[in-house]
């Protein structure tokens, strides 16, 4: 069990951001249903299920999905059977739409992007989800970093990123007009560094492909076909986060979808991708 | 040591963009390939290298060469760790502006050296010190157009304090800098000789936070959760503590209750800090709601009715006098009227004038009156400022400057509803959908809970099926299509009572899981499905209209539960079994689910 912060030590800056994610999460519980929560198995949205936790006393109160494109790493479908098993997920799969149902002059990396795309849109007009929470980061890419708490998103699925409502102090738009949703993100403020540490202090699982096997290791997990592992000796992860404090590659150099064009990530989430 | 966040404001083209990404880039935080990424973008536009494109990620900030929203990057100084807020400084985008900027600790305001104070570093100024910020390093940038001039300099730098002390801004310091040179940002600069004074990121590391006051406890409850047979409050510890045994006042009903247990999961905990966020169990059965407000019983926040605000406005849609909004205040939402606009300011002069509407952007002083009372502080931070919200959209904050106290409000209870409900302006109702096998018991328990709710002062109006068959529904017949559309048209009739302040109570077999989905899309999150159940041998011995014999003996054809299928709702809000209960008891628990509601959606 982790050591929680003594009852008269100020908070530290780990703290801090985990009652910021408790708030997002309870504000977004308590003002919009159907709510649901995207789970790729990756270390931002593990942790954010552990956070849940937390935050719900010891329960996830929503549904959690995977945007399964059956392309995932063995080891990744292995640790999700665990942690839905070990913490009672309501876990609902959601097979994404072939690759043969998307826009052919997209680029391969941008076909799977959506290929998620298209699936998450299905999921949510389904379930009838009002909100969806993701585990996406500001520090992970620029047009993230732009992203709002809580996002409104059109009827369908689009970012209208231009008119973005404001949000301030603890105050955020928590409703989107009819047929729209809302994209919850209690993550945004984390960076790569802050997870790792959290993933450290808390004693929360993650996927082994993280750490370094024959010199490289993943960085950012995605589909086995447009993700690659990154150089790297860090096999633990305390030597993880000793690499990220000296590293000057980015978070995202292994996902081909990022790197395509200039502007491809962020056609892609002007489209709804997360 | 923790993350400052600090936002970089001023007029839109005075370099902020280009300021911040140097920061990072004079300071190792450029990833690799990100220059050369930089590199490729500016030269696919024609033009020199453009660092603000880091920043400026959007395709069309890239192509007008304008920050639309507000982003965010770290860096390290020798110090510590920054997050730095590059805020939009054009007029289009203040709302974005404001979002960035409420959650930075200290500002950088940035203004061009040729062109010196413009309205909109004026605008900027003021909702920094709106927002709360305790004070600004300002950075003369593009020091290369005065020809380095310590003469222009100084009258910039004289023009900015002045400015900045109207605005009641703190200033920490003026540095002459060249952004996109790096001029004084990380390293000093032998361009200007004459500047003796520290870089920008010097000037940073050098301010402190200030000290922290000790405050009054206040628990803000942001919902309540049952674990087992508890009821936990959890909420955020705005300021104070809060331990086992401290006996607690809620506001605005004023009850008192004892602390029982501190609830974090996984482990146990018998106090906790202001910036937690947390659960207490409590010794009483206080009907407690979101947005409540617990606090030591000497010093609780103050109860008012009226306020005075200083309020920025943010929605392209004016405001007016008489406006009706929502308030939000720390957890707790009520309905207030916009009593007076008694002034706006003049960004161009900072004088006050009158104004009988807000323009988006405006800055302005306003009473506020609400229905209920608002539970607020005007010291401290969290019950001191608030936001607006206009048909679900938000459209404005501010700080609360003066509040008139109200007397405490009485403890609600069942035979309040009516005086209460009608005290508020335009309070939704809902949906009580109830659904199950033909003689289930639907239409007696929809007529007992109208009949109670009556006496409770609750308008309330019962949609049976049969009846509507008569009128509405009356061109419709028994297929498939027919029944399906008869359910469509009754949950759009239901909604619309909804709207118009109703409880409006369903009675109908509505055997399908998608047509039950479409009405409770038609009101949503004022739709509760109550799933009447009986087995089909209690509700055939029933057969109160002798439908069953006749689908029994084939007179009628795709009759539901005999041969037509009945689809179970899955996830009920309420489940009355009228097998279990007689018809008193199943009403009885109908009638506190529904009242349970009107408590917790009032």
């Amino acid at each position: 069990m982790p050591v929680p912060p003594s009852d008269s030590r100020a908070m530290t800056e780990l703290d801090i951001l985990e009652a910021e994610s408790i708030f997002i999460l309870r504000e977004a519980y308590r003002r919009i249903r159907p709510l649901g929560m995207l789970w790729s198995m990756g270390k931002d949205s593990t942790a954010l299920l552990w956070i849940a936790r937390k935050a719900f006393l010891g329960t996830v109160p929503f549904p959690v999905s995977l945007l399964d494109t059956g392309m995932e790493y063995p080891e990744v479908y292995a640790f999700r059977d665990r942690l839905v098993a070990l913490w009672g997920l309501d876990y609902r799969n959601e097979a994404c739409p072939p690759e043969s149902a998307v826009d052919p002059s997209l680029p391969p990396g941008g076909r799977a992007a959506a290929r998620k795309t298209e699936g998450l849109r299905a999921l949510i007009a389904r379930e009838r989800w009002k909100g969806v929470v993701l585990g996406i980061r500001r520090d992970e890419q620029a047009t993230r970093a732009k992203d709002r708490v809580f996002s409104p998103r059109d009827p369908d699925g689009s970012w209208p990123f231009r008119d973005q409502p404001p949000e301030f102090w603890r105050y955020h738009q928590t409703e989107t007009v009819d047929g729209g949703h809302l994209r919850v993100h209690p993550l945004l403020h984390w960076t790569e560094a802050d997870i790792w540490r959290y993933t450290r202090r808390e004693n929360i699982p993650f996927c082994p492909l993280y750490l370094a096997r024959d010199g490289k290791r993943f960085r950012s997990l995605g589909e086995s076909n447009i993700t690659f592992p990154v150089p790297s000796e860090a096999s633990s992860i305390d030597a993880i986060i000793a690499e990220l404090e000296t590293t000057r590659q980015s978070e995202r150099a292994g996902r081909a979808m990022d790197h395509e064009t200039e502007d491809a990530f962020e056609r892609l989430r002007a489209g709804g991708y997360m | 040591m923790n993350t400052v966040p600090i936002v970089v404001a001023g007029h839109v083209d005075h370099g902020k963009s280009t300021l911040v990404a140097r920061i990072l880039l004079d300071s190792g935080h450029f990833a690799d390939g990100k220059y050369e990424e930089l590199l490729a973008a500016a030269r696919r536009r024609g033009i020199a290298v453009e660092l603000s494109f880091l920043l400026d990620a959007f395709q069309l900030e890239r192509d007008q060469a304008v920050t639309i929203d507000a982003t965010r990057v770290w860096f390290a100084s020798p110090r510590r760790r920054y997050e730095i807020i590059d805020a939009p400084g054009h007029v289009a985008f203040v709302r974005h502006m404001v979002s960035g900027a409420a959650d930075a600790a200290a500002a950088v305001l940035l203004v061009d050296a040729a062109e010196g104070v413009s309205e909109q570093t004026r605008r900027h100024a003021l909702l920094l010190a709106l927002l709360g910020l305790p004070t600004c390093a300002v950075a003369v940038n593009k020091m290369d157009a005065v020809a380095f001039s310590e003469a222009a300099f100084r009258a910039t730098a004289s023009a900015v304090v002045a400015m900045l002390s109207a605005a009641g801004l703190a200033c920490a310091g003026i540095v002459p800098t060249v952004a996109r040179d790096g001029d004084n940002l990380v390293r000093g600069s032998a361009r200007l000789p004459w500047y003796g004074g520290p870089t920008l990121v010097e000037l940073l590391d050098a301010l402190e936070a200030p000290e922290a006051r000790e405050r009054p406890t206040r628990f803000l409850v942001h919902d309540v959760y049952r674990r087992g047979d508890e009821r936990v409050l959890v909420g955020s510890v705005a300021s104070g503590r809060i331990a086992e045994g401290m006996t607690l006042a809620f506001s605005p009903s004023r009850e008192t209750a004892t602390v029982t247990g501190v609830v974090r999961f996984p482990e146990a905990r018998h106090a906790a800090v202001a910036g937690e966020e947390i659960g207490i169990t409590i010794d009483r059965p206080l009907f407690i709601e979101p947005g409540d407000v617990a606090s030591e019983l000497i010093g609780p926040p103050t109860l008012a009715r009226h306020v005075e605000a200083d309020l920025f406005w943010l929605d392209a849609e004016p405001a007016h006098a008489q406006d009706a909004f929502v308030l939000r205040c720390g957890t707790r939402d009520g309905a207030v009227t916009l009593t007076a606009i008694r002034s706006v300011v003049d960004v161009a002069t900072f004088a006050t004038d009158t104004a009988d509407r807000l323009a988006r952007n405006d800055v302005a002083d306003v009473v506020l009156h609400a229905v209920r009372p608002l539970v607020v502080d005007l010291e401290g931070s969290a019950l001191a400022r608030f936001a607006l919200y206009r048909g679900g959209r938000i459209v404005g904050g501010g700080r609360l400057r003066a509040a008139t106290n109200a007397p405490a409000e009485r403890p609600r209870s069942a035979n309040v509803f009516a005086s209460e409900r009608r005290a508020r302006t335009r309070e939704p109702g809902f949906v009580v959908w109830l659904t199950g096998l033909p003689c289930s018991g639907k239409s007696t328990l929809a007529e007992r809970l109208a009949a109670t709710l009556a006496e409770d002062g609750v308008d309330a109006y019962v949609l049976d099926g049969d009846r509507l068959r008569t009128g509405l529904n009356g061109d419709l017949g028994f297929s498939l299509a027919d029944r399906s559309e008869n359910v469509r048209r009754t949950g759009e009739v239901a909604a619309l009572f909804a709207d118009a302040g109703l409880v409006a109570i369903v009675a109908l077999v509505s055997p399908m899981r998608d047509d039950r989905a479409r009405a409770r899309a038609a009101a949503p999150g004022h739709f509760y499905e109550i799933a009447v159940q009986a087995t089909l041998a209690t509700c055939e011995r029933r057969d109160v209209k002798g439908l069953y014999r006749r689908a029994r003996a084939g007179e009628l054809r795709d009759f539901t539960g005999i041969d037509s299928p009945y689809e179970a709702p899955a996830a009920p809000d309420l489940v009355v079994d009228t097998d279990v209960h007689d018809l008193e008891a199943g009403a009885a628990v109908l009638t506190d689910f529904v009242r349970a509601l009107l408590l917790r959606r009032s």
